[in-house]
């Protein structure tokens, strides 16, 4: 799984960040960074979720490795 | 160096050929039905709105009100999503409701930027601020705001009732914003004065609200002049010397965002604070699970923000448009309600309980798209302390006296008056 944020919808709400701070950082404006290249380790995979689903401009999103 | 002659008496006046803005007749009393002739400011509301914006969500939804020259209330996630997202029908240059529109050519900049700014402007004038509320930035505060709340909680010392709002909430956030802004902490008393002017007597006569309004841009103006005699480390100093375009600020953009600052970081963080305690007063077992699990508090805090968002933001049409089943006249006012949006049940399951570990909470209290609350990290931060320290020191409280909790009238809502008795 990875997770990316889509620049256009991000408002730096920073729900990302609180919520998985392991995956997600802020800009020196608020604005939410994925950090690294966005892999998920699998332990972090429920932290993502939220992430995802507490965004409340939709711009989390998770894509699903097949 | 030249002398910075931005701030004169005479800069922040009016040119006499400037457009007026238009008044409204201001009509008071007990609303007749809530479809058709709501009113924030009547004390049904304060109260409790809650089942009145439920009742509107159902057969309504978009209420209309022929008071303050027209306007309309809408009460779904959806359609306060879709206003909030669409700044080309709904602008921002006035965001408190009242009986006074501000002239059309005062958008896109407005009178206290960003807040009041539509794009392309908005987007630039907030950008001004952004680094300085990120949550990193506000974190330096945390220290200070800490031992401040137990500072607060020392003074109680002996005292079997506390009013949790006008002893507690209310100073949270205004002595962190007037650190920020470099104003002095013993003029937090008038801090509240001046909330009260801009944001409660909307009904008042057009020409009372002037002079109070003015109050407050006095006070600003002291203050800029303070810190042009001795720059300092703070905000008040960051604004008089940012630049945008190339040539720094026009002094009604410095004053009118020191004003935003100054009233936007009070009276909406107060209401939170007072909302979580009145709340955890009247509910026994939440306040004993928060103890219990004080991890729970993050989840906590959010759902608070979501049950009792404490603010309700207004727009203006920008013309004549056919919306969502309505037909909306240019000028109209809209109330912009997050809290309605944020007890939605085709939103939220459980949306009109308090669940305070509710893990999916996609609410909309900071607003949703570019306005997005600029001080959101910092109210976050704030809440989050204030119930930290006050569970830590006061574990056990309840309500002394149901009856006599008040609530602030107007577009942000929150308890001003908050008996609670210490002790089990």
């Amino acid at each position: 799984m990875k997770v990316q944020i889509n620049p256009e919808l991000c408002q730096g709400h920073g729900r990302c960040y609180d919520l998985a701070p392991g995956l997600f950082g802020d800009d020196d404006e608020g604005y939410g960074q994925v950090l690294g290249d966005g892999t998920v380790p699998p332990e972090a995979a429920g932290d993502a979720r939220l992430a995802a689903l507490n965004c409340p401009e939709h711009a989390v999103e998770l894509l699903e490795e097949s | 160096m030249a002398v910075d002659d931005r701030f004169t008496p005479d800069s922040l006046q009016a040119d006499e050929d400037e457009p007026l803005g238009t008044r409204s007749e201001i009509i008071t009393g007990p609303v007749r039905d809530w479809a058709t002739d709501f009113s924030h400011l009547e004390p049904e509301w304060s109260a409790d709105p809650y089942p009145i914006q439920d009742d509107l969500r159902q057969r309504c939804p978009i209420a209309h009100t022929e008071r303050f020259g027209g306007a309309w209330l809408p009460t779904r996630y959806e359609d306060v999503a879709a206003i909030a997202y669409d700044t080309e029908r709904f602008s921002s240059r006035s965001i408190i409701l009242s009986n006074f529109r501000p002239p059309r050519e005062l958008a896109p900049v407005g009178g206290s930027p960003p807040i009041s700014s539509d794009p392309p402007f908005h987007h630039d004038a907030r950008k001004l601020l952004l680094p300085a509320f990120t949550k990193t930035a506000v974190g330096r505060q945390e220290p200070a705001t800490r031992a401040f709340c137990h500072s607060l909680i020392d003074s109680f010392e002996g005292r079997d009732v506390v009013d949790a709002a006008y002893d507690y909430a209310q100073h949270i956030p205004m002595r962190v914003i007037a650190d920020m802004l470099g104003f002095p902490a013993e003029d937090a008393p008038q801090f509240r004065a001046f909330v009260e002017d801009l944001l409660e007597g909307i009904n008042l006569p057009p020409d009372d609200r002037i002079e109070r309004v003015s109050r407050l841009f006095d006070y600003l103006l002291v203050q800029v002049h303070g810190h042009l005699d001795q720059p300092r480390d703070d905000l008040t100093t960051y604004l008089i010397n940012a630049e945008l375009y190339g040539r720094k600020l026009d002094p009604s953009h410095v004053v009118g965002t020191m004003a935003l600052l100054l009233i936007a970081g009070i009276d909406t963080t107060w209401s939170a604070i007072g909302a979580s305690l009145w709340h955890l007063a009247k509910t026994p077992a939440d306040r004993e699970r928060l103890l219990a699990e004080p991890g729970l508090l993050p989840a906590a805090t959010e759902e608070f923000f979501r049950a009792y968002a404490p603010v309700t933001m207004a727009r203006l049409v920008i013309q004549d448009t056919h919306w969502h089943g309505v037909d909306m006249k240019a000028d109209d006012w809209i109330l912009l309600s997050f809290p309605a949006a944020n007890r939605d049940p085709a939103q939220f399951d459980r949306a009109g309980e308090v669940v305070i570990d509710r893990e999916v909470n996609r609410h909309a209290a900071f607003g949703l798209g570019i306005h997005r609350c600029v001080g959101s990290h910092l109210a976050r931060m704030e809440l989050r302390v204030a119930l930290e320290v006050w569970l830590e020191r006061i574990p056990a409280f309840s309500l002394d006296d149901p009856g006599a909790v008040t609530w602030s009238a107007g577009q942000i809502r929150g308890p001003r008056t908050l008996p609670l008795r210490i002790g089990p």
